[in-house]
């Protein structure tokens, strides 16, 4: 996020797009319903009448998949109206006429023939959010997670420029980090082509700092592998040995049928978890790591705000903190790694990392810091981009709309989307086992609309096959005008309702995340 | 000497012989429930809320008083066993003030303890109830009788010190009463307000006058000092609220240690941040004193002080 | 902004113009009791426990909703003021269960706290009291009505923080009650079972199901922590009785302040789980057998030094995870460059 949740509250225009925030991020939601007591303006686009679609006094009830139709609208309409900052884009900008030139096409009403969204409902929107004092835009997965994610990210980004409703207190550009520390997990390079703090592999400076404070010779320039092109590799046999820490590619990942048969292929799966998971079921070694209570360390939020966690028990049995467990194998493998506690690798860290710098426990027993915090007496940073954006001039980059990968058709007539639920978490690992949550919310069911409900002559509660090309898998039946004709919808919490089964691992080009939003299937009465 | 081996609870437990089956669950990690038992005093074996299931006995034995024998096989925790607990916890509180809103001994309590973690609520029947006046005829014990469940650890821990025995049982069945001889009350009697049966009474029915209203069980932190007024060495417990000493209390009764008013007024006199004025009986009535009146020695002050290195 | 100097239980001091006497009192260190006040809700001076002394003034004065005045002289434990908390209290109490023998807020309960406080020890009064059922039909929160106190603090969080107004004020006079619309439990209505309200709930009236039925509130230790669920990083308090996490309460979190969601509230259970893994596992002969560190991670690292040595670097992945924490993420990275000697590390961001 460019700010902070709090900045939320103080909008007077919010846009949400593709994030069905009081669901997913329930407490994020409290600042959005907070603003709209105030009086501020949400605009929600959405193909599902979700929870935050309720409280908006626009849902854009767009077609899956058609988000750049929609944001270059917007910004058509804003441009011809002649209601953009200037000011904000001649000084702060560059690009901005390849980008008019872009979306000049993108009127009303050839947008609505892409969205299905009627032209002055747009213009409203449109209108709204480039007048607004603050203008703010959320999103999560219901952006990224598309063949076209990143070119959606960027037609956000360009619309919130043209606005100037970033770099500023109550707006900017917020994306909203589905788990706890995804934004650490990138931020600490747990990514292929980046090491700490976003400093890329292939920088030959980069690279010498962290071989020496590494202690090794050199270290691979080489872009390393995604998650999903980690998977292909080994389904061809190119990748013959994985070490996967807390992750259950098995359930969270598309496609899921082709996962297991890669990761059964491997010569050697290394696994470390806290259950036995779908994916550690496959492993030759389980290594039982440590629940969240039971170890020190830090989290980064999706406002990049790093805050402690705290061993609050013992881990269970034999179990051990991972920190620990990592430590131990890579003394194993002959590269002794030795530390403290880990407030000292958050030292070690600090010191290879400029936007890390100035953190320490010391620091963090006061109170919790938003990177980039480059010194020990610096404040952190809250709001981003404030007077200057990290890379100077805000580039425009003209977007055009693309359709999704895999559209319906005669045999698989309907979309199929997955996404959370307010009492579940990601594969289920922690929420089936709760003791509560599980309980109130035990059983998972397919979101699908009346009417192509009748038509299939299908009943509420009934047991329904829903089928891709890929596989299918059995639920209830939940008829629900939540979804539009044409859209089916349930999560990916249920281990019995292993819906990764199903969809398309097509990636977007960039960014390589697969397109969980949109896929074909049908269903029918099982 | 001589071990025996016996099971508790699945787990095999060695003990030496003699040692009861209370010590040795303790000893494997279990928890039993006790109200009567003493471990200064122990083998009374009278509340039975302490009672387990041993393979082959038909009656459910009371721990505290049952050795381990070889083989054994004990269950602490079986269904007859939370059961038996249950009713023992109901028929206590038939008979007992729901007062824990106000009680100075609310959240150190082990019947309140007991019901809690056998989940009775309150009595499971309607019955007689004792109406006893409270008895707080002396600026230091008070005795709420209505709140007693005839453990009698008091009256043992009394009698350890030689020659006081001031409390013992009087009367029968549903009348029977911890009290001084002819049921007078403590200020009649010879009692000398040392406290020990304050320490060791598991509910409400002694309370430490001088901390009433003072402070909740669950604010307060106790810090063992030793008295160094003579050489018995008694210990007693600073009482600590928000940083402040608010009372001293006897701490453990052993053998051989009086734990006497003396001490405990001087202990209260160096360390409290506010003490009371002490009070003693002159002529049969409480009355104010000084404090070197109270503690009996001109100069002992100076003697604590120089000791306790204050 | 002006500041008005008033004169407090014989001390003077100074406030911004706009302060309560209630907010004066409080900066300099006096206690007042309050129930239906609280400094993140709305004001509604309702329980009136709060009231305080006034020179000049005809009545006594509510603190919580009064502006502090230049030149008011405020007794805030006069004898009027100690009588009229304690008739309070016994009001209260002549409605209220004798049940902290077993209650769950029992020891952090500001009715038992003020009580003992101003020692009333019951009521004198005898009069109706509620048989409202308690409500046990979710495994969130239990509500037992009987023990409300109508201080209307479930129902302003509800509505002012959580934004929901699943609850409210219903009937009049002695029947009045909190509850949801049409008067039905809470899982019949549209409740998110957030906690929120009780984790204000002044009484025993709304208690968190499992933490207050495992463990009485002196036993349990609170560690500060931020919650393993979504993105938001809200702050919570860990509730530790005897070596286990027994349940969840807010603490004030600077992304969340008390307000949790159902899973950061209630979603600890998983932490004891009996499915939790308790011993590396080797797999032989297609069944996972126990095995102790030093043989798993033995051959975690020759099997791994192996493919690395026959195969090249490149041909092993990693995947790290956003579920673990910084350092954890860092030191695998690091283990996945420096020791394997790829960049094939990755982890489910974008899922
Ligand atoms: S007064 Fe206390 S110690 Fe004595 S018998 Fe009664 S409950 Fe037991
Ligand atoms: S003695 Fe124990 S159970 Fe009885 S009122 Fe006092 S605290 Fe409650
Ligand atoms: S709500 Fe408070 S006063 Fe009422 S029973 Fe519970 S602890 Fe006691
Ligand atoms: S349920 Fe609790 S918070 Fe709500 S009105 Fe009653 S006492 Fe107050
Ligand atoms: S309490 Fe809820 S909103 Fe907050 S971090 Fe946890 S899961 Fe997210
Ligand atoms: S706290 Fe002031 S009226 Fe309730």
């Amino acid at each position: 996020m460019t700010n902070p949740i709090r900045d939320i509250a103080g909008a007077d225009f919010i846009f949400a797009i593709g994030t069905n925030t009081t669901e997913s991020h329930p407490i994020i939601g409290l600042q959005v319903k907070k603003a709209v007591r105030g009086g501020a303006t949400l605009a929600v686009a959405d193909p599902r009448r979700t929870g935050v679609a309720e409280l908006a006094k626009y849902h854009l009830q767009i077609k899956s998949g058609s988000d750049i139709a929609l944001l270059n609208g917007m910004a058509n309409v804003i441009i011809s109206e002649d209601l953009y900052n200037k000011e904000f884009v001649a000084s702060r900008t560059e690009d901005f006429e390849a980008f008019k030139a872009a979306v000049v096409k993108y009127t009303p009403e050839y947008v609505e023939g892409i969205t299905g969204i009627d032209p002055e409902t747009l213009r409203q929107v449109a209108r709204g959010y480039a007048r607004a004092k603050n203008g703010t835009i959320l999103y999560t997965m219901g952006i990224t997670q598309h063949i076209c994610g990143t070119h959606n990210v960027l037609a956000v980004a360009n619309l919130a420029m043209l606005c100037g409703h970033i770099g500023k207190e109550f707006s900017g550009v917020n994306p909203l980090r589905g788990q706890n520390n995804v934004q650490g997990a990138c931020d600490m390079g747990a990514l292929p082509g980046v090491i700490t703090g976003y400093q890329g592999v292939g920088l030959d400076e980069v690279r010498a700092k962290f071989a020496s404070a590494w202690s090794v010779e050199q270290l691979p320039a080489k872009v390393g592998l995604t998650v999903g092109e980690i998977v292909e590799g080994a389904s061809h046999g190119n990748i013959k040995g994985m070490y996967i820490m807390g992750e259950n590619p098995v359930l969270s990942d598309p496609d899921a049928g082709h996962v297991v048969h890669a990761l059964e292929n491997l010569d050697f799966l290394v696994v470390q978890d806290i259950f036995l998971t779908e994916t550690a079921q496959l492993a030759d070694v389980v290594l039982p790591g440590a629940s969240f209570a039971e170890k020190d360390g830090t989290f980064s939020n999706t406002e990049r705000r790093v805050q402690r966690i705290r061993k609050a028990v013992n881990p269970v049995g034999k179990a051990r903190a991972d920190w620990e467990i990592i430590c131990g194998l890579a003394t194993a493998m002959g590269y002794p790694m030795d530390y403290g506690s880990p407030a000292d690798i958050m030292k070690e860290i600090a010191s290879l990392t400029p936007s890390y710098a100035g953190i320490s426990y010391d620091r963090l027993e006061q109170g919790s810091i938003h990177w980039p915090c480059p010194t020990a007496d610096h404040p952190g940073t809250p709001v981003l981009h404030a007077g200057k954006f990290s890379r100077g001039l805000g580039k425009f980059s003209p977007v055009e709309y693309v359709s999704p990968d895999e559209m319906p058709d005669q045999q698989y007539p309907l979309i199929l989307s997955t996404g959370r639920r307010y009492y579940h978490y990601h594969t289920g690992t922690m929420t089936q086992r709760t003791g509560s949550l599980e309980v109130h919310y035990g059983q998972e069911s397919l979101e699908i609309n009346p009417s192509d409900a009748q038509n299939l002559g299908i009943g509420q509660g009934d047991e329904v096959r829903v089928s891709s090309r890929r596989g299918s898998v059995v639920l209830k039946a939940c008829i629900t005008d939540v979804v539009p004709p044409g859209l089916v919808f349930t999560s990916f919490h249920f281990p019995a309702v292993p819906i990764n089964r199903l969809t398309n691992p097509a990636r977007d080009a960039i960014a390589k995340i697969p397109e969980l939003k949109v896929c074909a299937v049908k269903v029918e009465s099982a | 000497m001589a071990n025996v081996t016996l099971t508790i609870n699945g787990i095999k437990v060695i003990v030496s012989k003699g040692t009861t089956v209370l010590d040795a669950a303790a000893r494997a990690g279990f928890f039993i429930p006790t109200f009567c038992h003493d471990p200064e005093i122990p083998r009374f074996g009278a509340c039975r809320i302490c009672v387990v299931e041993i393979a082959g006995m038909r009656n459910l034995p009371a721990s505290c008083v049952t050795e381990a024998t070889e083989g054994m096989v004990v269950n602490t925790e079986s269904p007859a066993v939370a059961e038996a607990r249950k009713t023992i916890l109901e028929m206590l509180l038939a008979n007992h003030p729901q007062d824990c809103l106000t009680c100075e001994k609310n959240g150190d309590c082990r019947l309140q303890d007991y019901s809690f973690r056998y989940g009775v609520k309150g009595p499971g029947f309607e019955g007689k109830r004792h109406e006893y006046p409270l008895d707080d005829s002396n600026p230091y014990i008070v005795r709420d009788m209505n709140k007693c469940i005839l453990c009698g650890r008091c009256a043992r821990t009394c009698a350890q010190v030689e020659g006081r025995a001031v409390i013992d049982f009087t009367y029968r069945g549903f009348d029977t009463k911890i009290a001084p001889p002819m049921d007078t009350t403590l200020a009649e009697s010879d009692c000398v307000y040392c406290g020990r049966c304050l320490a060791v009474c598991p509910v409400g029915a002694l309370t430490y006058k001088r901390m009433a209203g003072k402070g909740r069980a669950w604010e307060i932190e106790k810090k063992p000092v030793t008295c160094t007024f003579c050489d018995s060495g008694c210990l007693f417990d600073l009482n600590i609220k928000d940083g402040k000493v608010i009372g001293v209390t006897a701490g453990s009764p052993g053998q051989g240690r009086p734990l006497c008013l003396k001490g405990r007024l001087g202990l209260e006199l160096l360390y409290c941040d506010d003490p009371a004025d002490p009070q003693m009986k002159r002529d049969g009535e409480f009355v104010k004193v000084s404090w070197s009146d109270a503690l009996g020695l001109d100069g002992v002050l100076d003697k604590i002080r120089k000791i306790e290195g204050k | 902004m002006a500041d008005v100097t008033l004169t407090i239980n014989g001390r003077q001091t100074s406030v911004a113009q706009g302060s309560t006497i209630l907010d004066a009192a409080r900066k300099m260190g006096i206690f007042i009791p309050t129930l239906c006040h609280d400094p993140e809700l709305s004001t509604v001076g309702s329980c009136r426990m709060c009231v305080v002394d006034v020179k000049g003034a005809r009545s006594l004065v509510i603190s919580c909703a009064t502006a502090a005045a230049g030149g008011m002289v405020v007794e805030t434990e006069s004898p009027a003021v100690m009588e009229a908390r304690k008739t309070i209290i016994e009001l209260l109490l002549a409605n209220h269960p004798q049940d902290c023998l077993t209650c769950g807020k029992n020891g952090d309960c500001r009715l038992q706290d003020y009580a003992y406080l101003y020692g009333v020890r019951g009521s004198n009064l005898t009069g109706a009291v509620h048989q409202y059922d308690l409500e046990t039909d979710n495994p969130f929160i239990v509500r037992d009505m009987n023990k409300c106190i109508l201080c209307g603090k479930c129902v302003r969080m509800c509505a002012e923080i959580q934004g929901d107004s699943v609850v409210d004020f219903t009937c009049r006079g002695f029947n009045t009650k909190v509850a949801p619309a049409m008067d039905t439990t809470l899982a019949g209505s549209e409740c998110v079972f957030c906690g929120n309200c009780a984790a204000v709930c002044p009484t025993g009236a709304l208690q968190e199901k499992g933490l207050r039925s495992s463990a009485r509130t002196w036993e349990v230790k609170k560690v500060r922590t931020t919650c393993p669920y979504c993105g938001t990083g809200c702050s919570l308090d860990l509730n530790v009785r005897d070596g286990k996490v027994v349940g969840v309460t807010s603490c004030d979190g600077d992304v969340n302040g008390r307000a949790l969601c159902v899973k950061g509230r209630f979603g600890y259970g998983f932490i004891h789980h009996p499915d939790r893994l308790k011993s590396p596992l080797i797999k032989k002969d297609g069944q996972f057998v126990e095995a102790t560190w030093d043989e798993a991670l033995g051959l975690a690292a020759r099997k791994l030094g192996s493919i690395r040595n026959q195969y090249g670097s490149d041909s092993i992945g990693v995947l790290s995870s956003a579920r673990c924490t910084n350092e954890e993420n860092y030191l695998l990275s690091k283990l996945t460059r420096a020791v394997i000697g790829t960049n094939n590390i990755d982890h489910c961001a974008r899922l």
